[in-house]
């Protein structure tokens, strides 16, 4: 680990001009993924801002919408009143991440803003274009069968210098895809929000860029809509062992059901691209119907036609179909 | 839970002695020992998997605030029992146990080329990643199955006619030709590494210029000791090596591995104590692992069920400069009354690290394959398995036409059959569900053969009547102190509480390494024949006694006092007996080993394993839901350690059926799942309810104390057994460890 500086700002301004004058420093929140990335020397930052001190853990219902603070635990949020009542898959999919320690530690932000799990990534003797631009992808014809199905445009995200098949390992974020969810942030400028759905990047020319954050900032909340799905959520996470792996492939269905047939639906899919993957269409093909698995499968084999698989992942293709059929099933408890 | 599979209310367990002090944290474990002037050492290890190191560039690393040294093939000392190097450098002939440090070629990926020596951990961690290494890379050879066709009869036993891996043939090849049905299968075992929590760690410390202390995490105090001693020229004596607790080792801890080496070669170029601790990812690369194997059964049975016979040839992996053999095929030759078997093995040399020996070595692969490919011929002779293999029972040795020194596996098939509920089971597979999951149901035998080492041991009775037993034997886990106080307060009549065990320290009266589940077997006996002799010196001596002499001698021993058999109100106590013969202590060592009884008998531990899975039918994610495993390991010492033995071995089977999968990338011939993110062990959530059974009946034949080893029996079949409930639960065979999901959908 390279030696850095520790700082500990005592206001979000301070945080903020903090990182704004030191191009190298970088936030730590709860640890969990930065110090691994920092032991392992993938992330070197020069300083360190500590911002466990900053107001951001409250979780609060206001007006039409659940506002969690970015320093808000994992642990918390999944078993906060007004989470459980309002968002249950929000829970879900919090449950369905890490351990018990690890999400005692865990940051909402830092959750937003993990980096992805691809081993290539992760060693520094082996080729990565998300951590060495250029480099080439160590994945792509190496051992991949974890990695993305779902890419912007037909490719990989860009030519050999530039492609990444790496997915976003996050449980919490699917969750929060298939809800309508902002990500508040605060930077030099003042405050912005960017809906979830376009705070993460597809990898395109850039994957080292992660997400659209622009340096300096900081994410101080996120505000998830209220809804009607409450009764009709369901997280479905496949994993290679019963627990405390990350998510092959993941499927958080939110719907809203009356009289036998469902009047609105969301869907994101967890573990199969480089973003928390939004299955738009899916509202259009479901609403008005009656939950049947005939129909689970032609909604998912749907989305499917899209996916392409790398050289050990095809099975991908067919699990995701497979999980969302389950996760509909359980969403809508027919059986 | 059963009452019976937790204990034997008429021989309450003892629980473990070392338990306090393991969870309150005052157990030393080897990185924890405080030596003052204690100096840090990271590895630096090869990105490349063949090769030469060009240059290595150390200035920047040497530049770091705390930096004591950067040691490589350029300035490490030369090890005195080590031949002279090369100019230029060649590369070892096979049968060469790895040298570090020691000239500029590379073997593997992961290979130690540098160690940087610091006043902290993070100083050394920093400037072990600024040392720069250039190498010329040669085209590598990695992968498995690309490279099959250089397999080949290992020289060693090229070399060694009466060696147990010769290529064996019995009957007549013609009864498995003509048998009514046959079945012909491969499987696989990919790279398993035994990843123990504690990584490996060692302290050294020169004492003296000729006086080596190391506290080293292993499992042979004593072969450490004799090893290091033979490579640094010293007397044994002057080589003392500590290991008093060890978190878990599994195989990973049976050699002494370049990282100790390098750690007191270091201390002794810097007269230093030095401590050195294996990063997880240096786990990998640098203790061994069990090895990729591919295995190849037919095997084929007649109208009535009874075996015609089997074919069973199994190629490992290896290093291209040692030969790592496994007991892979050697199962199929014992295991069933079958008139024709034959065996071959074979090794593949890669350019990789050494595999070593991990819980169940060989057996636990080679079952994999004997007891999958076992179910397949029931299913194909529409048989139910367990009556397939009680009418295959051998009740003799059918390779060595021994009879067993004792056999009890049709009570564990019995015993474990009636427990899981066996009966009930529906033999179709795929063909029952509950809460939506397909239920299965799967059962494998486990067999492992009997170890006895010679083995001594100390009893030391104390003035106050304690007693202090001591062998220079190890607790990589099992309870070994907890099972030696057993044998020794049962021997002397006393309470466990006067009883302590000393193990650990090569000081200590010479003891076999643990290994081969010979502990029990080996150093219990030990301590038995000790403790026996201490007691019979305690008897004579209280015959000296104006109490003892009223009795005539006739003196029996019970509660730790010695009564006159006569009169048996009046005892003597044991400090008694010192007090009144003035001694501080009384001490014997005694030597206890195999005698003529191993040519007269077969010796193995038997056992079996009955599971039940669930598997998800949409997403093919397998649940083990219960296990039942029922042990034949002659008379059991303690229950509830043996217990937890045997808990741990079913778990372990469940990482090697589910999940354990080493993945290297061939194009760089470097492992990718290099931590438990990607390197996947069971959690708590993947482990079911697991009942264990002993069918608890000593076999004398064996040893004065009727016991055999019990670690390995319960892993070995345990993967084939969940490959057995998944067929039953899906009616897909995966033949290829680990059935992770994308095999089943
Ligand atoms: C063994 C293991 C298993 C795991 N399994 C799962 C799993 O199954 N599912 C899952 O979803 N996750 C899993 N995780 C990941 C875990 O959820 C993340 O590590 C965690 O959420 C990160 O939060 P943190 O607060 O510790 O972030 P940190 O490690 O402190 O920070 C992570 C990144 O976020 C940045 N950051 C943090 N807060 C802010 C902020 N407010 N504004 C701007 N930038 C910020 C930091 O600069 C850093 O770059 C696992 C992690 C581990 C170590
Ligand atoms: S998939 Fe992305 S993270 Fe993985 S090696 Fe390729 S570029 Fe790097």
């Amino acid at each position: 680990m390279k030696p850095f500086q520790y700082l500990r700002p005592k206001t979000i301004a301070e945080a903020i001009s903090m990182a704004t004058d030191y191009p190298e420093a970088q936030y730590i929140a709860g640890g969990t993924n930065l110090v691994e990335l920092m032991k392992r020397g993938i992330a070197s930052p020069s300083k360190l801002i500590d911002i466990n001190h900053l107001p951001l853990k409250k979780i609060e219902h206001r007006y039409d919408r659940l506002r969690i603070g970015a320093l808000a635990l994992n642990s918390d949020v999944a078993k906060h009143k007004s989470v459980l009542s309002r968002q249950p898959l929000l829970a879900q999919a919090l449950l369905a991440g890490a351990s018990g320690q690890l999400r005692n530690m865990a940051t909402v932000g830092g959750n937003l803003l993990q980096r992805t799990r691809c081993s290539y990534f992760y060693d520094l003797a082996l080729p990565c274009n998300k951590r060495k631009p250029g480099t080439g992808c160590g994945a792509e014809a190496g051992i991949n069968r974890t990695h993305a199905i779902f890419f912007a445009g037909n490719g990989f995200g860009g030519n050999e210098k530039s492609s990444c098949i790496a997915v976003h390992p996050s449980d919490m974020c699917v969750a929060l895809a298939a809800l309508d969810t902002e990500v508040v942030i605060n930077g030099t400028s003042g405050e912005r929000r960017v809906p979830l759905k376009d705070f993460h990047r597809l990898s395109t020319l850039q994957p080292e860029l992660d997400t659209n954050l622009q340096p300096g900032e900081l994410v101080t909340a996120i505000e998830v809509t209220d809804n009607a799905f409450a009764q009709h959520s369901h997280y479905l996470k496949v994993r290679d062992r019963a627990s405390y792996a990350f998510a092959l492939v993941s499927v958080a269905a939110a719907l809203q059901m009356d009289g036998g047939r469902i009047w609105d639906a969301r869907m994101a899919l967890g573990g199969v691209a480089h973003k928390p993957w939004r299955y738009w269409a899916i509202d259009l093909m479901l609403r008005g119907q009656a939950p049947s698995e005939k129909l689970f499968r032609e909604v998912a084999e749907h989305e499917m036609q899209s996916a392409r698989a790398t050289t050990q992942n095809a099975f991908k293709i067919k699990l995701t179909s497979n999980a969302i059929v389950a996760a509909l099933k359980a969403a809508t408890g027919i059986s | 839970m059963n009452r019976q599979s937790l204990d034997n209310p008429s021989d309450p367990s003892l629980s473990r002695v070392d338990g306090a002090a393991k969870v309150t944290g005052t157990a030393t474990y080897s990185a924890e020992y405080a030596i003052p002037g204690l100096v840090h050492a990271v590895l630096v290890t090869s990105t490349i998997a063949k090769g030469s190191i060009t240059a290595i560039d150390s200035r920047e690393a040497d530049a770091v605030p705390g930096v004591l040294a950067v040691i490589s093939h350029i300035n490490a000392m030369t090890i005195p029992g080590w031949p002279p190097k090369k100019q230029p450098a060649e590369r070892v002939p096979p049968g060469t146990a790895f040298r570090v440090f020691y000239d500029s070629l590379i073997y593997f990926d992961g290979q130690p080329v540098a160690m940087v020596i610091a006043a902290t951990h993070e100083q050394a961690m920093h400037a072990a990643s600024l040392v720069r290494v250039t190498y010329q890379q040669e085209p590598h050879r990695t992968h498995f199955e690309k490279n099959i066709a250089h397999s080949g009869i290992p020289l060693n036993v090229q070399r060694a006619k009466n060696s147990p891996f010769q290529d064996y043939e019995r009957g007549d090849a013609a009864a498995l030709r003509d048998a009514h049905v046959r079945i012909e299968a491969e499987y696989t075992i990919p790279t398993q590494h035994h990843q123990p929590l504690e990584p490996h760690a060692i302290i050294a410390v020169w004492e003296a210029e000729d006086k080596l202390t190391v506290y080293d995490k292993n499992q042979g105090v004593k072969s450490a000791q004799g090893q290091l001693a033979q490579a640094f020229k010293l007397p044994r004596e002057n080589v003392q090596v500590v290991a008093t607790y060890i978190g878990g080792a599994f195989g990973s801890g049976i050699r002494v591995w370049p990282h100790t080496m390098a750690a007191v070669m270091a201390a002794k170029q810097l007269k230093l104590p030095v401590k050195l601790v294996l990063g997880r990812e240096q786990m990998f690369t640098s203790v061994g692992y069990r090895p990729y194997t591919k295995q190849k059964i037919s095997i084929g049975a007649v109208k009535d069920g009874r075996l015609a016979g089997i074919v069973h040839e199994g190629t490992g992996q290896t290093s291209m400069y040692e030969e790592h053999l496994e007991r892979t095929v050697l199962a199929s030759r014992a295991l069933y009354a079958c008139p024709h078997v034959a065996t071959r093995y074979r090794l593949l040399p890669l350019d990789v690290n050494t595999p070593t020996w991990m819980r169940g070595p060989g057996d636990a692969t080679g079952m994999f394959a004997l007891e999958s490919a076992m179910d397949e011929l029931a299913y194909a002779l529409k048989a139910d398995p367990l009556e397939f293999r009680l009418k295959n029972y051998a009740e003799s040795d059918p390779e060595r036409n021994l009879p067993w020194s004792a056999k009890s596996l049709r009570e564990c098939y019995e015993l474990g059959a009636e427990k899981i509920g066996w009966k009930n089971r529906l033999p179709e597979p795929r063909s029952v569900k509950r809460n939506g999951m397909l239920l299965g149901y799967g059962m494998a035998s486990s067999l492992y053969g009997f170890h006895r080492h010679p083995s001594k041991a100390r009893a030391i009775m104390q003035a106050d009547g304690s007693v202090i037993v001591q062998s220079a034997t190890m607790d990589i886990g099992p309870g070994t102190g907890t099972a030696m106080t057993r044998i020794a307060a049962k021997v002397l009549g006393l309470n466990a509480k006067k009883v302590r065990f000393d193990l650990g320290h090569s000081a200590l009266p010479d003891a076999p390494g643990q290994n081969g589940s010979s502990t029990i077997p080996s150093v219990g006996s030990a301590v038995h024949v000790a403790c026996e002799a201490l007691k019979s010196k305690l008897v004579a001596l209280a015959g000296e006694m104006p109490e003892g002499r009223k009795s005539g001698g006739q003196l029996v021993v019970r509660n730790g006092r010695i009564f006159s058999s006569q009169d048996d109100k009046e005892g003597i106590s044991y400090a008694d007996i010192l007090k009144y013969h003035y001694l501080n202590e009384l001490e014997v060592t005694e030597e206890s080993k195999s005698g003529a009884e191993r040519d007269q008998y077969s010796m193995y531990s038997f056992g079996c394993h009955f599971v039940e899975v669930e598997v998800n039918p949409l997403t093919g994610e397998v649940r083990v839901t219960r296990a039942v495993t029922c042990a034949d390991v002659g008379a059991i010492i303690n229950y509830q350690t043996a217990r937890s033995q045997s808990i741990g071995g079913v778990v372990g089977g469940i990482g090697m059926a589910l999940m354990e999968h080493s993945e290297m990338d061939h194009r760089f011939g470097r492992y990718v799942t290099t931590d438990f993110a990607s390197y996947h062990i069971p959690v708590h959530a993947d482990v079911p309810p697991i009942e264990v059974y002993y069918i608890d009946k000593p076999d004398m034949q064996a040893n004065p104390i009727g016991s055999k080893g019990l670690g390995e029996i319960a892993i070995v079949g345990v993967a084939a057994a969940i490959a057995n409930a998944v067929f039953h639960a899906t009616g897909k065979r995966v033949r290829e460890l680990p059935i992770t999901p994308d095999k089943l959908i």
